[in-house]
Formats: structure tokens, C-alpha cells, sequence
């Protein structure tokens, strides 16, 4: 009987769980690297998805109950070197284990942008602005939405685009869930504070999803939150710990000046550590975006410039939970055929 | 406030800042309206911190208020700014020192457009040689005057006779900084701290003792805006938008505020003047408004100049609450002192 080929996946999100568990169950031999010290990536962070806010762990639990017995997960492990050997790879790793194997599937995801870096709106310098991120894992932990006064805000300002389609920070793309999740947010804000008034700060609204377009009519016609065109310019903070924000409306051609009692930024996505940490190893091609080039964008979109590495999930780019395990699956067709090839 | 955050940004905002044997560049401003200002720094950097300052009388101006009022065209201003460094060039200094932000924000655009596009530097080799049979090598280091107080801030303060504290009750001064827009808002990377959360003037509040205001609209424009003051007709956009940083330092009960540029020093100090006569508005504390002194001007003061002697008279807003909180004791009568003797006018209450 011929030994069994070997498939290396590196990163445990939702990607990576959804293609090494197909693999495995095809009855190969995977194993999944995972730098943390469990499964799941960022959606186990997420508490509720849009558009239907259904809980962020139904997702992990359906993919955590496909996976097989056969699948090896290597936790808290990561990667130090990977070397060709004729057609297939040795990857060293940090508990100096050694996999060779056939194949190497990328699914490293994404790191969220650092919200510093936009200066101009006071993340880490004023209190009372705050990531998406942060906002969920209060829904999550179930905590109350609080200024660091202990008051409940009454304005809440959710600012679109943070760290994305901005040609400032050298982040030209779009992080696409961001517009969606602030309109999911600002529903659950407007729920939790029936009193408050919420306001989204947008450039453009891309809308493009299955029941998008409904939160956001439904946001708006249900919940009054408050749309208004324009990026801001800048936050600052004044004596009672309110944030000020300035920001044009584009629509009405008028600057305005607001004050919110809690500003939350919403933070898109950039290729994560272990993304770029591989684009170096490997001497990887990348795109405009700065994440994982793939061969061809439309019809190799989860090949590499390297034969026998594949890549899947938001290590080529911003996606969604479910273009994101659409993506998965792809890559293990991609996978099958080259291991078949190979094997002939 | 996250203070922590503050310091970590500074921290990504640090400059080269040669520690001796500089070339002065003055300002066209701060010499007519705040003479003693560009004395008082001369003489602090000679006399209290032993440095070689060199002070051209052949340089002009860098053009920057007609280069950004559409009058000086760029290739004017390119040439103006070469000559300037062909005087230094030519008495062997090589680290230029800009009294005024705008010079500051003109000689740093000059160099990076230079350095972006270089066929611009060999046309302004060739307009210079041509206008004047001169040649010119670029800077080794270009900075502004605030900068080299900043970097020789702590060497300054065993000598200070005075902290930013007030004298009766030993509580920090309420001090707003501006740094002025062509400061770092062009290159953020050319400021001390930046443009977002400047530290070359928080800095000397710091090491000074005072407490740094900061305010919603600190990053607002001081009114100046060249063509909002330039222009008549808009002078009243040039009033309003100092009248928003007012209103915005208000509710802080400010002692002093302490100004990069020059002009933004003027617009500061005379709009709240216009205020106090036109509207009755003060924004200071106790009724009265609030003095406004360049970095040159605060540092001398400290260190224990006569205050009339680093020019604090040709400031509209009376200096006299903020010395009096100083503790420094000082003279009515010299404050207006002239060849003729003291001619006092009609004092101003407040």
C-alpha cells in the first residue's frame, strides 16, 4: 500500500480548520499548525455575525464537529523554516519537530489594522475611542457599553474605513466586512441603549452581501442610526472626556462638528504576522494589497508562485466567513490536483 | 487621556538636532513684531549655553509669505533659499537654524522637492550661479530655533531662576502650546512628537513644570492662514478661527499659552485684544486674558531676563498676571521706557 501524502496547514482559523478537516477526512495525512493555543482565529473572538447576528461560535462548533480524528493539531506551535527537498518540503518547527510533506497550504489570515496608526483619531490616547474588536468582546463577555467615566454613552460615533481605502497609511483596498459590521454594531448599540443615538461615519456604503442592504434599511427605518457621508478629519478630546469629532458631510457640502461620548473605529484588515512572516520565508509574491499574490487572481486564485505551496482565506486578501471557507474548499480541489499529479 | 499613548508616539517622533555651531536663518515676523525675541535667543545659546550662533546680516527673506500667497513663484523662492545656504556654505557652518515655521516648513519643502525630483536642484544650481556667480551645498542638518531649545531643555533647567509654577500656590501653570502648521503638518516627520500630538513646546512645558493644556481644538489654525489675514476682505475668517481656539482653551483656566511661529504669536496675542475691545470677551482666568509669548521669550523669562528687556512690552495682551504668578518682580514704569523717558498710556484692564 502506498504511504499516505502529507499536507502541511498553517493557521487554525476558519480556513485552515475547514480545509485540513475535508483533507483529512479524504484520508490524507494533515497537519494543522496553529500559533495560539486554540482553533478558530479571529471569528472565535466575534460575538455575533452579520447579517443575521447569529452567535460567532455556531460557526466555530459546526467546523470544530467536522473534524476528524485523523487530523493532527499541532497548538501553540509555529513555523521556523521550510526548505524544498526535490518535490516535497521539510518544515522545521518551534518544538524542532520536522514535517516533511507534499504540500503546504497557507491560511494565516489576517491581523486587524492598528488603529494607532491613524493618528489623528486618539486610539490609545483618548479613552473613549475604541476598535470594533473591542466593542464585540464587550458583547461577548457580555459586559456593559460604558465611557471610562462609568456613564452610558449617548452618542456613539462608528467610523468607517479605518486603516482602509487610504492612500494616507499606504492601504489602498477594502477590508469589506468593515461597513457591513459597523451597521451590525451600531443595531446591537441602539439595542442594548434603547436611549442613545448612534451615527456612522461612511464614504461609500458597500452593501454587496445577501441581506445587507436590509440591516441597512433596517438600521436606519427601526433603529433611527444615523448615516453621514464623510471621512473624519480628526478626533480630539475635551475637559469632560467626550471625543469631538470633525468631519465633512459630503452630502449636504457642510463641515460639521460633533460630540460623541464613545467613538468606535473600525478597524479592517492587513496580512497578519504569520502572513507576512511567510511572504519573507518563502519569498513570496504579493499584491497590491501587500498580502499573498495569487497566480492568477480569477483563475488560480488559491495557487502560488511557489509549485506545491497553496494558499486559502484572507492570506490573499479581506474576506468574509463565507467567502472565506468558500475559498478553503477551493484550495483543496487545487490541493487534489496537485498531489494527484504528482502522484502519477 | 492615556498618557502612556502620548509618549509612545513621541517616542516615533524624534529628530537630529546638532548640538552646536549653527547657522541663524531670522524671521521676517518675529523680528519686526518680537525683535527681542530673536536677541534673547542669541544671546541665551551664547551666553547661558556656550554655543556658536552665527547671525548673517546679508541673508533676506526665505519668500515665504509670497510663495504662499501666490506671488513668489517656486523657482524664485528654490533660488532665494540656495542663496541662503551659499552664505552659510561660505562661513563653513553646515546646521541651519530657522527662527520662523514658515522658513522652516519653505527650507524643508525645498530640500525634499529636491531630493524628489533632482532635475530641480541642478535648475536652481544654475538660476543661482546665474543671479549671483554663487554655488551652494545643501545642509547637514536644517532645524527650527524651538528645536535646539528642545533638545538643550535639560541643560537649560539647572540654570532656570523660575518654573512654569505659580510662585503663591505651588500648582503647575495651565500651559496651551502651538506649534504653528507649517511646523509638522507638512512633514510629520520633521516635528518633534509630530504633527498630531506635538512635543517640541510640550516638552519644555514638561521639563519646565508647568501642566500642558490639551484642548479639542489645539490642532486648529491660529487664524493666521496667510490669505484668511493677508487678504482685508477675509480678516474675519482670520478672527473667527482664533476665537474657536479660544473659546475650545476656555473651560482649562489657562495661565499662559506659548507660541512656535511667529505669526502665529501675533494672531494669538491681537485677536484677543480685538475681542476684549470689540465683544468684552476674556478668556483667561480671573477676568483677564491670557499672555501669549513666543518659546524664546518663556525661556528668557525663566532664566531670569528683565522682561522688558526681552521685549514682553510689544505684546498687545499685558504680561503683567503671568509674571506676577511667575513671581517676578518687575518694574511699571520701565515697561515703557523710551529714548524720551517713560511715556505711559492709557492702561488697558486686562
Amino acid at each position: 500500500m502506498a504511504l499516505k501524502q502529507k499536507i502541511v496547514v498553517i493557521g487554525g482559523g476558519i480556513a485552515g480548520i475547514e480545509a485540513s478537516s475535508i483533507l483529512s477526512r479524504m484520508d490524507y495525512d494533515v497537519t494543522l499548525i496553529e500559533k495560539t493555543d486554540n482553533i478558530g482565529g479571529h471569528v472565535a473572538q466575534w460575538d455575533r455575525l452579520f447579517p443575521n447576528q447569529r452567535k460567532s461560535d455556531e460557526i466555530i462548533e459546526y467546523l470544530k464537529a467536522n473534524i476528524p480524528s485523523n487530523l493532527k493539531i499541532k497548538l501553540n506551535t509555529t513555523v521556523s523554516t521550510i526548505a524544498k527537498n526535490n518535490t516535497s518540503f521539510v518544515v522545521s518547527l518551534s518544538d524542532n519537530e520536522l514535517i516533511e510533506t507534499d504540500s503546504i497550504l497557507i491560511s494565516t489570515g489576517y491581523d486587524l489594522f492598528d488603529a494607532k496608526l491613524k493618528e489623528e483619531y486618539g486610539y490609545g490616547i483618548y479613552d473613549n475611542v475604541i476598535t470594533s474588536a473591542e466593542l464585540e468582546k464587550l458583547f461577548r463577555e457580555n459586559k456593559p457599553i460604558l465611557t471610562k467615566s462609568g456613564k452610558e454613552p449617548q452618542r456613539i460615533g462608528f467610523v468607517h474605513c479605518v486603516g482602509s481605502r487610504d492612500r494616507k497609511i499606504n492601504n489602498i483596498y477594502c477590508s469589506k466586512v468593515c461597513c457591513v459590521t459597523a451597521v451590525k454594531q451600531a443595531i446591537e448599540v441602539r439595542q442594548k441603549l434603547p436611549y442613545s443615538e448612534a451615527y456612522c461615519f461612511y464614504m461609500d456604503l458597500r452593501m454587496y452581501g445577501l441581506s445587507f442592504e436590509e440591516i441597512y434599511n433596517e438600521s436606519q427605518e427601526k433603529y433611527g442610526v444615523t448615516f453621514i457621508r464623510g471621512r473624519l478629519s480628526e478626533a480630539a478630546e475635551n475637559k469632560e472626556g467626550q471625543i469631538i469629532v470633525k468631519v465633512e458631510d459630503t452630502l449636504l457640502g457642510r463641515p460639521m462638528k460633533m460630540t460623541m461620548d464613545l467613538l468606535v473605529l473600525m478597524v479592517g484588515m492587513t496580512p497578519s504576522e504569520g502572513t507576512s512572516g511567510l511572504i519573507k520565508m518563502l519569498n513570496l509574491e504579493t499584491n497590491s494589497s501587500h498580502f499573498i499574490a495569487s497566480k492568477d487572481e480569477h483563475t488560480q486564485s488559491n495557487i502560488t508562485s511557489h509549485p506545491g505551496i497553496f494558499v486559502a482565506g484572507a492570506a490573499t486578501s479581506p474576506k468574509s466567513i463565507d467567502d472565506t471557507l468558500a475559498d478553503a474548499r477551493g484550495a483543496v480541489v487545487k490541493i487534489l490536483e496537485y498531489l494527484n499529479s504528482n502522484a502519477q | 487621556m492615556i498618557e502612556d499613548g502620548k509618549k509612545q508616539l513621541w517616542a516615533q517622533y524624534q529628530k537630529e538636532i546638532a548640538d552646536d555651531k549653527y547657522y541663524y536663518a531670522r524671521s521676517c515676523i518675529r523680528q519686526n513684531f518680537f525683535p527681542g525675541a530673536e536677541e534673547i535667543f542669541l544671546k541665551v545659546l551664547r551666553q547661558n549655553l556656550n554655543k556658536d550662533i552665527y547671525d548673517d546680516a546679508r541673508q533676506t527673506t526665505c519668500t515665504g509669505i509670497g510663495y504662499h500667497s501666490a506671488i513668489v513663484p517656486l523657482e524664485t523662492t528654490m533660488t532665494v533659499v540656495a542663496r541662503q545656504f551659499s552664505l552659510m556654505n561660505e562661513l563653513g557652518y553646515e546646521n541651519f537654524v530657522c527662527s520662523c515655521v514658515t522658513s522652516f516648513g519653505i527650507y524643508s519643502e525645498m530640500l525634499e522637492t529636491w531630493h524628489e525630483f533632482p532635475e530641480t536642484l541642478e535648475k536652481t544650481k544654475e538660476n543661482l550661479y546665474k543671479a549671483t556667480g554663487r554655488t551652494f551645498k545643501l545642509p547637514k542638518n536644517l532645524v527650527h530655533a524651538s528645536d535646539v531649545i528642545y533638545k538643550l531643555r535639560m541643560d537649560i533647567l539647572p540654570q532656570l531662576k523660575y518654573k512654569l509654577v505659580n510662585a503663591k500656590t505651588g500648582k503647575p501653570l495651565n500651559v496651551v502650546e502651538h506649534i504653528g502648521c507649517h511646523y509638522a503638518k507638512i512633514f510629520p516627520h520633521k516635528g518633534v512628537g509630530g504633527a498630531e500630538y506635538p512635543y517640541v513646546l510640550a516638552g519644555l512645558v514638561d521639563a519646565w513644570g508647568g501642566k500642558l493644556v490639551d484642548y479639542p481644538e489645539r490642532r486648529h489654525c491660529c487664524g493666521f492662514g496667510f490669505r484668511q489675514y493677508l487678504v482685508k476682505a477675509n480678516r474675519g475668517y482670520s478672527y473667527s478661527h482664533s476665537l474657536k481656539k479660544f473659546e475650545s482653551m476656555q473651560p482649562y483656566d489657562v495661565d499662559l499659552i506659548i507660541t512656535n511661529c511667529p505669526g502665529c504669536n501675533y494672531f494669538l496675542d491681537r485677536w484677543q485684544y480685538v475681542a476684549a475691545e470689540s465683544e468684552h470677551k476674556l478668556y483667561g482666568v480671573d477676568g483677564k486674558a491670557i499672555p501669549v509669548l513666543t518659546f524664546e521669550e518663556i525661556t528668557a523669562l525663566l532664566l531670569g531676563y528683565n522682561p522688558w528687556e526681552i521685549g514682553l512690552q510689544m505684546h498687545q495682551i499685558p504680561v503683567e498676571p503671568l509674571l506676577d504668578k511667575l513671581g517676578i518682580s518687575y518694574s511699571k514704569e520701565d515697561k515703557y521706557l523710551n529714548t524720551k523717558g517713560p511715556e505711559i498710556p492709557e492702561l488697558l484692564n486686562y
